[in-house]
């Protein structure tokens, strides 16, 4: 029986699947948020009025200052750093860079903790610039958020833009020159907008990020749109309230992204191989120690010092408290994010190709909704989760086929918030790794006899090595980091690293919390390492 | 596209693997389950001694209030929650007002925990107390020129308070039972006399605003007990001191607070956690558990440790914990409009 049908789709082509792709991904990201703002509820017309008046004006002007300070850090780093390493040749230069990369290791809530704990009013260094009459800047302020969070946010637009930078093709930019362009006009007309959608796919992660933080802004002191949802939630205990504020921050992210989709202009694909890539210059004397000392002091304060901070912590409490819990911690991080990492990917190249096999915008915007989930803050989300999975529980039970709960409290639940919140992350590096493939590719596979699934194995998968290692090992990275959906949808005992981070900074005791915060830095950097590495070789190949 | 016959024993390889994605049914031998916002390194111990004496095992899952609850909300009668265990007693009266918990009727319990730091209609119990009272600099501020909570609004303090952040659920209990004591008008007048009085904006946690008074940044703040506690155990030599405020004004008092818990609405395993919490208030419990935080135990014959029982005794205010929790939203509101953060 099963034979027959998958016979039947089969003679209808893959359209099929990739639309039934598409719409069972889009609806597993819309059923939860619209169950949370339609179920949870009638708003209280004080609290709607209050949170109007009293809470949202200021958060709209922060998250907006927020967003647009952290564009523009994030852009300037990262688009710099990734042309400097890329066009250039400087002392070090192999090293930067990796070492650029290693901020992902590392979670932003992290970085806000030891930033404070140097730079805030009682710190060490605090109290000896008072003694001289100095005052530091102030950390718990939105430039200190704009600060702690680019330098958090920046590889996702640094990679993003290296690897489009490094795709290109010198002969262009010859072209330019021959044509009467500066250098630097050259760079303005021609790298620019061609590394633009790469640059674009970073910048919207980034920011999406930086929407959904919470343990940030929380740490210091910025009412966000995020926080405003939480406050709502929390504090004035109108979850409906709050969840009509989710679904329009996701609203603004969404008409957004589509907006950003619109104005996009048309890219078409050009392979480095078949035009050869651009020869490095070689920078000398004070311009190649400054590319040097630039490289060094972005991963100085994005890396060196939160972790030598950590290290240092960690170290005047004696080690003491690593124990056995904090090993199988570590295992369970690693353990949940490795597979996270491979069904994420796995789904978010399907959603990728299913877009290529049919470029219909329906199926195009029915991606860009399964995708949302990034912008939401992970508490809200896991709520949306728990709603309808808890309600399926209801009913199995209610049939008599279960006397427990079988979703509610499961792996199963974890790995689908996880899924619907980082499913953007896997997708962004492969939807722009499919797009730089040529379409005859596909027509000449398909001449040649190969299914869709044929062509996706043994055409694209091995041309997508980059994108697909780019991905799984964000995914990766960004699960084994994540807190809010994690802490609340655990099984028992699936204790992570981030929920021992949680365990002592809840408690107010920041130094308690840098050895497990060390661990995550720990277990992340093995998977960036390892993308370095992948991507370097793929570099060689195409070299 | 080709499609090869499929061997059964591939959907059933996937079926299994599906399978361990997801609850295990239970056993005749079950755990009582706890759902706590009290964090592991607090309970853990405690725990492991309620399982050594009774034989009962325990397990507990962790996370925020407010995500508990939703979680607790959201499974309904499917919970496997048997306890819920938290901090504040707004949350724990929010608990009750959204209908988590059940009523248990234990003399044993009513005997133990005096009747200001549990639900009148049972349904939870306070099983440690907190105060949040003000802390000071002595190398800056005498004692005799700190008084009330209110007086911390007179222009004499300007520049030289510090405080907590409005989004904890402390400062919000605390706001709450002012504006039982005094109404929404006073009291939005009082808090804005504080946030004039401010000398650098309301920091993440108690712990910051303690180190803040002893580096001098200001001279008093609002802590609760456990914290100051704590930092004075790892620094003993910082200029910090514990004042008790309202002991001279009638029906007033030192604003104290519980951590505590309840019997959840559905539980499957009622006995054993109505026993379990009835253990927690035993002397012997309630030693291990207001001690490992720095708390005072609930019981009144029971005395807090050494470090505690040193800081001196004070007068509580009378008023019932619970009635903070019905009071929280609107305490949480005129915060906002009195400008503090």
């Amino acid at each position: 029986m099963i034979d027959l049908l998958l016979r039947r789709w089969a003679t209808l082509g893959p359209g099929p699947w990739a639309w039934a792709l598409g719409l069972a991904l889009a609806t597993l990201c819309a059923v939860p948020l619209a169950w949370l703002a339609l179920g949870a509820g009638t708003v209280d017309d004080q609290v709607a009025a209050h949170v109007r008046s009293q809470v949202l004006p200021d958060a709209v002007r922060n998250t907006l200052a927020l967003l647009a300070g952290v564009g523009l850090g994030v852009s300037a780093l990262g688009v710099s750093l990734g042309w400097l390493v890329t066009a250039y040749e400087f002392p070090l230069r192999r090293l930067w860079v990796w070492a650029l990369l290693l901020p992902l290791a590392l979670p932003a809530y992290v970085g806000a903790f030891v930033w404070v704990g140097l730079l805030d009013v009682t710190s060490p260094l605090a109290q000896w610039a008072r003694t001289q009459g100095w005052a530091l800047p102030a950390v718990r302020s939105l430039p200190g958020a704009v600060g702690v969070l680019t330098l958090a946010l920046y590889p996702y637009v640094y990679l993003n833009a290296r690897a489009a930078f490094s795709r290109q093709s010198g002969r262009l930019v010859e072209a330019a020159r021959a044509l009467g362009h500066s250098r630097t006009s050259a760079w303005w007309r021609v790298s620019l907008p061609l590394a633009a959608p790469g640059i674009a796919a970073g910048l919207a992660l980034a920011l999406m990020e930086t929407l959904a933080d919470f343990g940030s802004v929380a740490l210091l002191g910025v009412d966000t749109f995020t926080t405003a949802i939480y406050k709502t939630w929390l504090s004035l205990f109108s979850l409906p309230a709050a969840a009509r504020l989710a679904l329009g921050l996701v609203g603004a992210v969404g008409l957004a992204l589509a907006v950003g989709h619109l104005l996009r202009v048309r890219h078409t694909a050009v392979s480095s191989k078949s035009l050869g890539a651009c020869p490095r210059r070689v920078l000398h004397g004070p311009q190649a120690w400054a590319a040097c000392a630039a490289c060094a002091g972005v991963v100085a304060l994005s890396f060196g010092v939160p972790m030598l901070t950590l290290l240092v912590w960690a170290v005047n409490l004696g080690w003491a408290q690593f124990d056995a819990r904090l090993a199988q911690a570590a295992l369970r991080t690693l353990s949940l994010g490795g597979a996270s990492a491979v069904a994420i990917t796995a789904l978010a190249l399907g959603l990728a190709y299913a877009q290529r096999l049919v470029p219909h915008p329906a199926l195009n915007a029915l991606a860009r909704l399964a995708t949302l989930g990034y912008a939401l803050p992970g508490a809200v989300l896991a709520v949306a989760v728990v709603l309808p999975l808890a309600a399926l529980d209801d009913a199995l039970i209610q049939t008599g086929w279960r006397d427990g709960p079988l979703l509610a409290g499961s792996l199963a639940a974890l790995a689908l918030a996880l899924a619907l919140r980082f499913l953007a992350v896997g997708h962004g590096p492969l939807h722009a790794g499919l797009r730089a493939i040529t379409l005859h590719m596909d027509e000449a596979a398909q001449s040649l006899g190969l299914s869709a699934l044929q062509r996706l194995w043994r055409v694209h998968r091995p041309l997508l090595r980059a994108p697909l290692w780019t991905a799984a090992a964000l995914v990766l990275v960004d699960v084994m980091k994540e807190l809010p959906i994690t802490l609340m949808l655990r099984p028992f005992g699936w204790d992570t690293l981030a929920v021992h981070v949680f365990e002592w900074t809840s408690e107010g005791l920041w130094a308690l919390a840098a050895l497990p915060a060390l661990g995550i830095a720990a277990v992340g950097l093995g998977p960036v390492v390892w993308l370095v590495h992948q991507l370097e070789s793929q570099h060689a190949h195409a070299d | 596209m080709s499609i090869r016959p499929l061997r059964p024993f591939r959907p059933l390889a996937l079926l299994a693997l599906c399978a361990g994605l997801l609850n295990a049914p239970a056993h005749a031998a079950d755990p009582v389950v706890i759902y706590s916002a009290r964090s592991a390194p607090l309970i853990t111990p405690l725990f492991a001694a309620f399982t050594r004496d009774t034989g009962t095992p325990v397990q507990f899952i962790t996370d925020k209030e407010g995500p508990l609850l939703a979680r607790l909300k959201a499974e309904g009668r499917n919970t496997r929650a048997d306890v819920l265990m938290t901090v504040d007693a707004g949350n724990l009266w929010q608990a009750a007002q959204e209908d988590l918990l059940q009523a248990i009727d234990s003399p044993a319990l009513r005997a133990a925990i005096p009747a200001h730091l549990r639900d009148p209609q049972q349904r939870w119990f306070g099983l440690s107390v907190r105060a949040r009272t003000i802390a000071y600099n002595p190398q800056r501020v005498q004692p005799s020129q700190l008084s009330t909570y209110e007086d911390l609004a007179d222009p004499k303090w300007k520049g030289r308070l510090c405080l907590r952040t409005s989004k904890k659920v402390y400062n919000q209990s605390l706001v709450a039972l002012l504006i039982a004591e005094h109404g929404q008008a006073q009291t939005q007048e009082l808090v804005r006399g504080w946030v004039a009085n401010l000398a650098t904006p309301p920091f993440a946690d108690d712990t910051q605003a303690l180190q803040a008074v002893a580096q001098g940044v200001c001279d008093v703040t609002l802590v609760n007990t456990y914290y100051f506690g704590r930092l004075m155990h790892d620094q003993p030599q910082l200029p910090l001191a514990l004042f008790w405020p309202n002991q001279s004004v009638a029906g007033s008092g030192v604003h104290v607070n519980v951590s505590g818990a309840g019997v959840t609405r559905y539980a499957k395993h009622p006995a054993q956690a109505r026993a379990l919490i009835e253990w927690l208030a035993t002397p012997k419990a309630q030693s291990l558990y207001a001690d490992v935080d720095l708390e005072y135990p609930a019981r009144a014959d029971v005395p807090p440790t050494a470090q505690v029982a040193a800081w001196g005794r004070f007068t509580p205010n009378p008023r019932n914990v619970a009635d903070a929790g019905q009071l929280q939203a609107q305490a949480v509101m005129l915060m906002d409009r009195a400008g503090y953060r």
